[in-house]
């Protein structure tokens, strides 16, 4: 059939398809506005092909789940919005330092507290870096597309399974439930990585070896005995006492992200080149800011867009360069001002940074954007 | 003259070492703490059942009891305060051929994790807790938990407890659980059979262990000793079902019930949902 891997998808089934091409065979997860289009679809898609799916009695247990799942050997998927992503802060920081592979999908809407659950919000920038208790690696996603949706849940699957982490990918309610024609990939189009899987004798496996930057982990039930636990803990799971054992624990689990940022980040950048005004802006804004920078650049304005599509880590190097190289920089979100923070800290007075803020369930216009780059230039 | 057989069995002692992790021992719990002690009730429950160690899984909270994980040689996971039942769940439901066993204390099942406890006993997946019930918070330094009978001392109800204790093994039978017994570590061989009868059983299996922390409960209630405590709350204190059959209410008095409270049979979790996968996948093809 001709163009049958065309199709027009809203953003949460994009999602789905993107879990499922990387191999997603267990979703743990809690109903809740605007992601429940995510558990429902695979709830339908996943016992089909011999997966398995559960709703669990609440958001922190729907994360517990997936941890467990990820230990027996599955590809595990949860997705949640705001409220949810803040009770899953407890279980994605054990996450992190037992080093699961999992993902979380954070459909962000307006917070906080319940909010405005069917509006889009990106309130969430800084909870996907900081809402857990403790210094833990943070990798974040934010496509801005219906097809980007897909590659990214793809990317972060890979990114999990190859850094031992859980990754978050987060899009804005509008993204989230609007659709879009997209490709549907075509098996082997993608790259899908899996998790290594030891090669040692089952006697001497150690599932934090500190001789790897990320240790291969051997899924339950296979023969490899170990334990798994929350507290500091070394090279062979068991918690301790020893100050530079959990130097080193808390500190490599941040090192096998920081050593491997240019594998981690991407960018991308409209007009940059030149640019004399930049914009720095995520997912639904970017869609915004993209066709502001057309607009702008019709009447002669250099303004430049700098997307990225991993949020965290943070891209440090492209905003410096950025930072250095225009006027000024705009930064539109969906919140009252939390990547703009982050922008500021890198370009360190280099130049200006402007906020646009919205947080009464609207989106921002192109036309707030130029309004204020016309204004400022 | 030749030794029976039977004596002969009787007279190995059991070789606990091999379920016990090399190296891991001396384990954390106090002295006179009734842990080590029901973990040796449920190793032997493992050896009559004659599970596989890479085909057994435990997993725990937070507490005294959780640290039992650390030490048995097998699949293990020391997971997150009251959380061990949904890590248990996924696991178990990933993995339904992994022997799933769920070690947690009295505030990890009732109080942070009650929410996990009863859905995991609605749901009547093939898993085994135990809830080693000591009515305190041990490893924080001796506060009141939801199973601290009312008018007992701790850290935090220095005045006297003013709430009411929950029953587990009430609370397992209401919310689904379909095996549902209550032991004690004093009681050793009891509580094995016990513990033998809950792994063998298909579904949700709850036990209720009545356990003694004589460093916090023991000391603020007055309790002279570990062995005082263990004759006045575990041993004086509970009564089997069989004895208690043939008692009135009155007579029976605030004695906890020892012995199998409950059983059913209901469909199971992971099975139930594999039926689906068959019948999807049939069709899927068929389509
Ligand atoms: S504090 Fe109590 S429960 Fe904890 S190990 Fe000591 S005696 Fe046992």
């Amino acid at each position: 059939m001709p163009n049958s891997k065309k199709k027009l998808l809203q953003g949460n089934e994009a999602c789905v398809e993107g879990a499922l091409y990387a191999g997603c065979d267990f979703f743990g997860g809690y109903p809740i506005t605007p992601s429940t289009e995510i558990a429902e679809i695979l709830s339908v898609r996943l016992p089909q092909r011999g997966g398995k799916f559960i709703q669990m009695e609440d958001e922190i247990a729907s994360l517990g789940a997936v941890i467990g799942a990820a230990l027996a050997g599955r590809k595990a998927l949860t997705a949640t919005s705001g409220p949810g992503f803040s009770l899953k802060q407890e279980c994605l920081g054990y996450a992190c330092i037992a080093e699961v592979p999992c993902v979380i999908i954070n459909v962000m809407r307006g917070g906080p507290s319940t909010g405005y659950p069917t509006g889009p919000s990106q309130s969430d920038i800084m909870q996907a870096k900081w809402g857990t208790h403790g210094d833990h690696p943070a990798v974040a996603l934010t496509p801005a597309s219906v097809q980007e949706i897909l590659t990214e849940t793809v990317r972060a699957f890979n990114l999990s399974e190859k850094y031992r982490t859980p990754v978050i990918v987060l899009y804005d309610e509008i993204i989230g439930h609007m659709r879009e024609p997209i490709t549907i990939p075509e098996p082997g189009e993608l790259e899908v990585i899996n998790r290594a899987k030891p090669e040692c004798a089952k006697e001497d496996y150690l599932p934090y070896d500190e001789n790897y930057l990320v240790a291969p982990l051997a899924p339950f039930g296979e023969g490899y005995r170990y334990h798994v636990t929350g507290l500091n803990h070394k090279a062979d799971g068991f918690p301790v006492n020893d100050s530079e054992i959990i130097r080193e624990n808390n500190e490599r689990i941040m090192r096998k992200i920081d050593e491997n940022i240019e594998d981690i980040e991407k960018n991308e950048e409209v007009f940059l080149d030149d640019a004399e005004i930049g914009i720095f802006t995520v997912g639904s804004t970017a869609r915004s800011a993209r066709f502001a920078v057309n607009a702008l650049r019709k009447e002669g304005i250099k303004a430049g867009l700098l997307r990225p599509l991993t949020i965290w880590p943070f891209p440090d190097k492209a905003v410096k360069k950025m930072a250095d190289q225009v006027k000024f920089i705009v930064v539109p979100e969906l919140n009252l001002g939390q990547m703009i923070g982050e922008v500021q800290r890198v370009g360190n007075g280099a130049c200006e940074v402007l906020g646009i803020n919205r947080v009464d369930g609207e989106s921002i216009h192109p036309t707030q954007i130029i309004d204020l780059i016309k204004k400022h230039k | 003259m030749a030794v029976p057989a039977a004596k002969q069995r009787l007279s190995v002692p059991f070789d606990y070492d091999k379920y016990l992790r090399p190296g891991k021992l001396p384990h954390i719990w106090c002295p006179g703490c009734g842990h080590g002690i029901v973990l040796k009730s449920l190793l032997r429950a493992i050896d009559k059942i004659g599970w596989e160690k890479d085909n057994l899984c435990m997993v725990s909270g937070i507490g005294c009891s959780s640290r039992t994980t650390g030490y048995v040689d097998c699949n293990t996971v020391h997971s997150l305060h009251g959380r061990a039942f949904a890590f248990a769940t996924g696991i178990k439901f990933s993995k339904p051929e992994l022997n799933t066993i769920v070690i947690s204390g009295d505030g990890d099942a009732m109080a942070i994790g009650g929410n996990h406890f009863i859905h995991l006993c609605r749901r009547n997946i093939d898993i085994t807790v135990l809830v080693y019930s000591n009515a305190i918070y041990g490893m924080t330094g001796g506060q009141y938990s939801p199973t601290t009978p009312a008018g007992s001392y701790a850290t935090t109800s220095r005045y006297g407890n003013i709430e009411p204790p929950f029953d587990p093994c009430e609370m397992a039978k209401a919310a689904g659980a379909t095996f549902v017994a209550r032991s004690t570590a004093y009681h050793t061989k009891e509580l094995e059979k016990i513990l033998l009868q809950a792994l063998e059983h298909k579904g949700t299996s709850v036990v209720d262990i009545i356990d003694s922390c004589p460093i916090y409960y023991g000391r603020m209630n007055k309790f002279k000793s570990a062995s005082h405590m263990m004759n006045g709350l575990e041993k004086d204190g509970t009564i089997t079902v069989a004895q208690a059959a043939k008692l009135t209410p009155e007579e029976i008095g605030g004695r906890q019930l020892r012995g199998i409270l409950h059983q059913a049979e209901r469909p199971e979790y992971c099975e139930n949902y594999d039926n689906i996968i068959v019948k999807q996948a049939t069709a899927t093809k068929g389509a």
